[in-house]
């Protein structure tokens, strides 16, 4: 039970921050169109790859010569860097066709 | 000072997340939102990369090198990437974003049984629910992938009884999970969390083995809330708040998909996870057997579309599957140009992934405005003169509505046989893929027009350009 208190007392900002998030988060997306879903999806898999942030917080604090660690962490910016660049990238592809498609119609 | 800006920054990061997904709320701003969010991300990288950390070796020569090589993979692959091809595409990313976690967790662990670093068992429990969410976000995407990509074919890997055996297999992760907790530390733990992470690997492969199909968006949605939850848990790992905020964000929008998803098929996600139609429907199928159906040539077809005032099309997976889109939309200048008004109905199960249908019409120049989501499209279909239904099956059933033995009952449908004609174009008479007959075939309105539904439509324009 120790072990439950400290880490709730470490971790009680965290923890709210998560609950208001969680109902943030489905407030703001129940809003979005069926029509905009897909882009939602692939936006959403830019924003999964924040977890390069940690990755990058691994690398910095790694020893120089601790190779296992920089090497996980190479492979956690590598993947992360993918998603970010590739899912903010595919959904602006996707958003300038609803775009281009107002002003024609 | 340095630390109150970064910190500041990563604050405008989150700010800018949740904005931008706000803007997400209408095609208009959408564009806006989403570049909002990309510079919020933007921000918080650099933020992480300045933070002043006390005697940190910031190694950044191996950073800036992940960072270009992974950027450099990723443009170039969005660059290339068919809009057909989304629903790949985005699996394997998702893929990709729970094993970052599953990295991120598993160097946390490395260090804590190598001794380099104390985690409170709380913060153990976090790592390990990083393994599993992300192992199994990892590998059920990449088999997503693979189905999508018609690399596997759904089914050939079930075993008999898959279902207990996956509720086995996850009993068993979860064991020895909860086992290595109490351990503590030690090299037993350390050997287990390999045991634990290749279980949660297996899981995630056995878990989506069995879906496939129609099921598809459903499984999509449900492992893009995975990786978010994976991404949310490494947050806590490392006290990161907007790592956390951008992985929750990222699984409500998953769930609520998969919830979407769920409710426009009327099954529970249960049922979806459980796989399969099962044979409920075969009385029904058995009903129809000798009705007829009234086929309708290509210049029937032509002109009964060219004097409508209004026609409404429902597209389906099998349009996206003949590539037809682009040549549907030819069909529709040509009618516009007679003064028809043309509409296409889209239900939320069309295409492999949610909102797929849409973005493949846009790609094709449909204007937004022309494309009717479910409860828009059934008002409207009432006051449309013919409806042409292109590779869709299940979403236009009546027996979803008056067949109570139907295993599709109750699955919320498009009403076409509310307008007074309907066209169906449909490459055979086999059943779609719940596998049941549709009785709107032998509808007194409905007329087949059989052929693949690309050749089809472009014997249609040649027919309504000679009108």
């Amino acid at each position: 039970m120790e072990s439950v208190y400290a880490f709730f007392d470490q971790y009680y900002l965290l923890l709210f921050l998560l609950l208001f998030t969680v109902l943030l988060g489905f407030e703001v997306i129940s809003k979005v169109p069926t029509v905009l879903h897909t882009p939602l999806m692939s936006g959403a898999n830019a924003i999964s790859g924040v977890v390069i942030l940690g990755a990058i917080l691994l690398i910095r604090q790694a020893a120089p010569d601790d190779y296992l660690t920089l090497g996980l962490g190479l492979l956690g910016i590598i993947l992360g860097m993918v998603n970010v660049v590739d899912g903010f990238a595919v959904t602006e592809r996707m958003l300038v066709l609803f775009r281009k498609n107002k002003k024609d119609g | 000072m340095t630390t109150f800006v970064l910190q500041l920054a990563t604050l405008i990061g989150a700010f800018a997340f949740v904005w931008g997904l706000r803007l997400l709320s209408s095609p208009d701003s959408a564009r806006r939102g989403n570049i909002l969010a990309g510079v919020g991300m933007t921000i918080a990288i650099i933020a992480t990369l300045l933070l002043p950390m006390e005697g940190a070796p910031n190694n950044y020569a191996w950073i800036f090198g992940g960072m270009i090589a992974g950027g450099g993979v990723g443009w170039v692959s969005a660059r290339r990437i068919q809009m057909t091809a989304m629903p790949q595409m985005v699996s394997i990313f998702n893929g990709l974003g729970g094993a970052c976690a599953v990295v991120l967790a598993m160097a946390e662990l490395i260090a804590y049984y190598g001794g380099d670093n104390q985690m409170a068992t709380g913060q153990v429990v976090i790592a390990l629910l990083a393994l599993l969410i992300g192992g199994v976000s990892f590998t059920g995407s990449m088999l997503a992938f693979a189905k999508l990509q018609g690399l596997i074919w759904d089914n050939t890997l079930t075993l008999p009884r898959h279902n207990v055996l996956n509720i086995i297999l996850l009993a068993i992760t979860l064991g020895v999970g909860i086992y290595l907790l109490t351990l503590g530390n030690g090299p037993l733990a350390n050997t287990l969390a390999y045991v634990f992470l290749g279980l949660s690997l297996l899981y995630g492969f056995s878990f989506v083995i069995p879906i496939g199909g129609a099921d598809m968006p459903v499984v999509i949605s449900l492992l893009n809330s995975f990786t978010g939850l994976s991404a949310a848990a490494a947050g806590l790992i490392y006290n990161n708040q907007i790592m956390l905020v951008g992985g929750i964000l990222v699984g409500a929008a998953g769930t609520i998909l998969t919830v979407l998803m769920c409710e426009a098929m009327n099954r529970s996600l249960l049922n979806v996870l459980i796989g399969g139609f099962g044979g409920g429907g075969a009385s029904t199928a058995s009903a129809q057997g000798d009705q007829v159906v009234k086929e309708v040539s290509h210049n029937d077809a032509a002109i009964r579309l060219f004097y409508s005032d209004r026609v409404v099309f429902v597209p389906g997976y099998g349009l996206a599957v003949a590539q037809a889109q682009k040549v549907l939309k030819e069909v529709d200048d040509l009618l516009e140009a007679n003064g028809v008004e043309v509409k296409y109905a889209i239900h939320p199960v069309a295409g492999r992934m949610p909102g797929h249908m849409n973005v493949l019409l846009a790609e094709a120049d449909v204007p937004y405005p022309k494309l009717l989501d479910l409860d828009d499209a059934n008002a409207a279909l009432s006051d449309t003169d013919v409806v042409v239904v292109v590779g869709a099956n299940d979403v236009v059933n009546p027996a979803a509505e008056d067949d109570p033995g139907s295993p599709i009952y109750g699955m919320p449908i498009l009403r076409v046989w509310d307008a007074k004609n309907v066209i169906v174009l449909k490459r055979s008479m086999r059943p779609g893929y719940a596998g049941i007959q549709n009785p709107l075939f032998f509808h007194d309105k409905t007329n087949m027009l059989f052929g693949d539904a690309k050749d089809t439509l472009s014997k249609l324009t040649e027919e309504i350009k000679t009108l």
